[in-house]
């Protein structure tokens, strides 16, 4: 007999077959790999802007030792307003008062680097206890860009002894700055603020939810529930999956022209901004709303309907409240996206100055990705630490958007 | 007069005559109480309620059009207004300027010629803020009254609200028709404005882009309105680049995905990725700025090329990659979730590798929704703006070299439109012109992609 010989498993074969086992190999890890920096360009890029923009938060301050008792300062008696009583002290010469203590406590060269905003700052102190008039106190006032570029250690090399002398006397330091929530936009990197952009974000996202979420949802409901099915319905849901897919700038093309046509007087107000957003949300809201009524079961409209009600009642009190979860999933998902939505805004002028924050929907405002796209442009080095802080509350607001979503998606989320 | 005010006065009245009409058809059963009503009583209110609160929301809605133009129109009829410029823009900031003051928006006039013109503009706002009030409430009564004077106890009421609802719902869905043609009107009016002072053929054939703003706008240059160089960045960035990027890892994750990754891998990697298409775009490009662009003008000097710039095609197309991969991935997921299994497991039962069947089989089964994710996502690339805008430059470069600035039509349509540009001078409308090449582009794109995957779809069920 002779010897069993494996015909197809010959020396050629197994070769051939570990060639192949090993590209087997190096394709699946290149998917991974794929996926892995996918992955790592994500967290590098949430890295750098954490990394940047933790200092963003921080304000660099020169404590100034100020003796009130000394100067005679009055704070106005009876008069309304903190306006007036800033107003006032300004007039009795509250910044001479403020450089002049300052130069004597850390010299000329320190005084000169107080931010020119350092009196305003003394006055708020001021206005909010005015017993400090009376006795000597030291105040944290914040220190000029270029000072506190020097104290990072970068910037103009001539100010670095000085912040390094003014560090170590203990004067110069940098703590961490609530103002920068509460002020709004301003010429000096050190006394910029995000809660006017905030602010004008949330006027603008109100006004965008009270359009598009109710014209959303009342187009998801009739397309979904009552269309007939002929020319016109197909032209409503072609328009939509299209506007689904037209650049974010053609709407601020459709806003310039057509609301800015209609009311010249809102240029930057919240109100254009949010009706220009409520266009490019709503077919969002209308594809995962139509979704999300499709899912209800046809068991429950029929058993409304056999119980006598009327198709609007089977739809008003059964099939929406049903389907109401995954609409507001979807609706969340469109809100993020118009939050993060910077360019239509562009266009229709929400990229003024707006150094107070918008006092309504009529008034020009500007919304926060425009706040980081104008403060992007400034080449302060402090600025760059503002805008990535920016950056960070904005990612912060998307993230608690999302993951509302999210949570909705599994706390309610049926399957029939 | 705020339109708010008008919808609150509305929604005020909407709600009495809901109570008044509940009421009358409760009264209709106390009083006749063998009679059976033929809609519940709230259907009544309801019905009432709806003839008081819509004619009242059309009347706020054409008032708050028509009323500041009346009120500008009586300004300018009053004596003060005689002195005004005859036209151009100081009359225009003198009446703004005049308008703020009286509303209360602005504490005083800066130029004191304006002074004259806050009085009367204070007594136009008033008279005219009463008239719409008046009218309001007239509206609101007697739409009330004549839907009030209808309920009886047999009157269908439910039959007539639910009319009206579907009348509002058909309105609803027909503001996405409204919107795609106020988008066509608005962009080709002003198209058609910009190609009556520039010629078509120099806009779309030209090479050289610089508009400037500050020429008459009656003569303007049309050599100076060639738009290739504009066509052909954004070509270069939004579908070469990006999708030299986009298209190998996007496909690769998605096979990855759906053939590799187990179950709980799965679970975590997807909302990973999908996390990238939720950085909003200004993110994107502040990050191309401030790190990317820098890294590779410096890689480019470490290798020995001269005067590289900090702004370049190639950063802002890069990250455009990254920022497109997971849509590129999930259109990818979709169409190889679609091929039939009995394919990929028929490929495998003949011994072929996972990775022979993926590439023999199911990426060409796939690959028709393949190419229309692609395409819609190179519609995505070029229609983005930020990243271009804070990334790529602003010098229209007809060059094939990644790491020169160039600019993209987005890019030139922020520029044209954010500056103080009058709306008729040619670089302002130029930019009308480019936002309709756009629009027909990525509109063209989608309606094909969107053509092919359902074709698609229908072949494999």
């Amino acid at each position: 007999m002779s010897e069993h010989v494996n015909l197809t498993r010959t020396a050629a074969f197994e070769k051939r077959l570990k060639r192949r086992y090993a590209a087997e190999r190096i394709f699946r890890r290149a998917g991974l790999a794929a996926i892995l920096f996918s992955i790592a360009v994500l967290l590098f890029l949430l890295v750098t802007m954490t990394a940047n923009g933790i200092g963003g938060f921080k304000r660099v301050t020169l404590s100034v030792p100020i003796d009130f008792t000394e100067v005679g300062l009055a704070l106005p008696q009876g008069m309304e307003g903190q306006g007036m009583a800033i107003r006032s002290l300004e007039s009795q010469g509250l910044e001479e008062v403020v450089s002049f203590y300052a130069g004597q406590a850390m010299g000329e060269d320190a005084a000169a680097q107080l931010s020119a905003d350092a009196w305003r700052v003394a006055a708020d102190h001021i206005v909010e206890d005015p017993s400090i008039l009376r006795r000597r106190v030291e105040l944290d006032l914040p220190a000029s860009e270029d000072l506190s570029a020097a104290y990072a250690g970068d910037g103009q090399a001539a100010l670095q002894p000085l912040a390094r002398r003014l560090a170590e006397q203990g004067f110069l330091s940098d703590s961490f700055d609530p103002g920068f929530l509460s002020r709004s936009d301003a010429t000096d990197s050190q006394a910029v603020g995000i809660w006017g952009a905030l602010k004008g974000s949330i006027l603008t996202m109100l006004v965008t939810l009270a359009l598009a979420f109710p014209i959303g949802v009342l187009a998801a409901l009739y397309l979904e529930e009552y269309a007939p099915r002929n020319r016109w319905t197909d032209l409503i849901e072609v328009s939509i999956n299209n506007l689904a897919a037209v650049p974010s700038i053609i709407f601020g093309l459709l806003g310039l022209a057509v609301f800015l046509g209609a009311f010249p007087y809102l240029r930057s107000a919240p109100i254009i901004g949010g009706m220009t957003l409520a266009l490019m949300t709503m077919p969002v809201i209308v594809i995962s709303g139509r979704n999300a009524i499709k899912a209800v079961p046809p068991s429950i409209r029929d058993g409304a309907l056999a119980i006598g009600a009327s198709p609007v009642q089977v739809v008003f009190h059964h099939v929406l409240p049903l389907a109401l979860p995954g609409i507001l999933t979807g609706t969340i998902i469109g809100m993020a996206r118009a939050l993060g939505e910077t360019a239509p805004l562009l266009m229709i002028g929400m990229r003024a100055f707006v150094a107070t924050p918008p006092d309504g929907f009529t008034a020009p405002a500007t919304v926060l990705p425009v706040q980081i796209f104008l403060w992007s442009d400034e080449i302060d080095r402090g600025f760059v630490e503002r805008t990535s802080a920016a950056i960070i509350v904005l990612l912060l607001f998307l993230l608690v958007m999302n993951g509302l979503a999210i949570y909705l998606r599994n706390r309610f989320e049926k399957t029939w | 007069m705020s339109p708010a005010f008008l919808v609150l006065l509305a929604l005020g009245l909407g709600l009495a005559a809901w109570v008044a009409a509940r009421a009358r058809a409760w009264s209709f059963r106390r009083s006749q109480p063998g009679v059976r009503l033929a809609s519940l009583p709230s259907y009544h209110g309801w019905y009432v309620a709806l003839w008081v609160v819509l004619p009242v929301l059309l009347f706020a809605a054409t008032w708050s059009v028509i009323a500041p133009q009346l009120v500008a129109q009586s300004v300018l009829a009053s004596p003060a207004a005689a002195e005004l410029p005859a036209f151009g823009m100081q009359r225009q900031t003198m009446l703004a300027e005049a308008r703020a003051v009286a509303i209360g928006a602005a504490p005083a006039v800066f130029n004191p010629d304006a002074q004259g013109l806050v009085q009367p503009y204070r007594d136009a706002i008033g008279r005219f803020t009463a008239i719409g009030i008046a009218a309001t409430l007239i509206i609101a009564f007697a739409g009330g009254a004549w839907a009030f004077l209808h309920l009886r106890p047999d009157f269908r009421a439910r039959n007539r609200v639910e009319r009206i609802i579907m009348g509002v719902l058909l309105l609803a869905s027909l503001v996405a028709i409204l919107t795609t043609l106020g988008i066509f009107g608005s962009l080709v009016f002003e198209t058609v404005r910009f190609f009556s002072m520039v010629n078509p053929a120099d806009f779309l054939f030209g090479t050289r882009w610089g508009p400037d703003p500050m020429s008459p706008a009656d003569s303007p240059d049309g050599s100076r309105y060639g738009a290739l160089p504009l066509f052909w960045g954004t070509i270069y960035i939004g579908a070469i680049i990006a999708m030299l990027v986009a298209i190998p890892l996007g496909l690769m994750s998605a096979i990855y995905l759906t053939q590799y990754a187990g179950p709980r891998w799965r679970r975590w990697l997807k909302p990973a990725l999908e996390i990238l298409a939720g950085v909003p775009t200004v993110v994107y490009g502040y990050f191309a700025a401030l790190t990317v662009a820098p890294a590779i003008r410096d890689i480019a000097v470490s290798i020995g090329i001269e005067n590289a710039s900090s702004e370049s095609a190639l950063a802002a197309g890069l990250v455009m990659g990254v920022m497109i991969i997971p849509f590129v991935s999930s259109m990818a997921d979709d169409s190889i979730a679609a091929v039939p299994r009995a394919m990929r497991d028929g490929s495998l039962a003949i011994g072929a590798t996972n990775n022979e069947t993926i590439r023999k089989v199911l990426v060409p089964a796939a690959l028709p929704g393949i190419v229309a994710g692609v395409m819609l996502a190179v519609s995505r690339a070029i229609g983005e703006t930020m990243i271009v805008v804070m990334a790529a430059g602003a010098a229209a470069n007809l060059s094939a070299n990644p790491l020169e600035a160039m600019t993209t039509v987005t890019f030139q349509i922020v520029a044209m439109l954010t500056g103080e540009g009058s709306f008729d001078h040619p670089a302002t409308l130029s930019a009308f012109a480019l936002g309709f090449v756009l629009f027909m582009v990525t509109l063209a794109l989608n309606f094909i992609a969107l053509r092919v995957v359902k074709r698609f779809r229908e072949a494999y069920e």
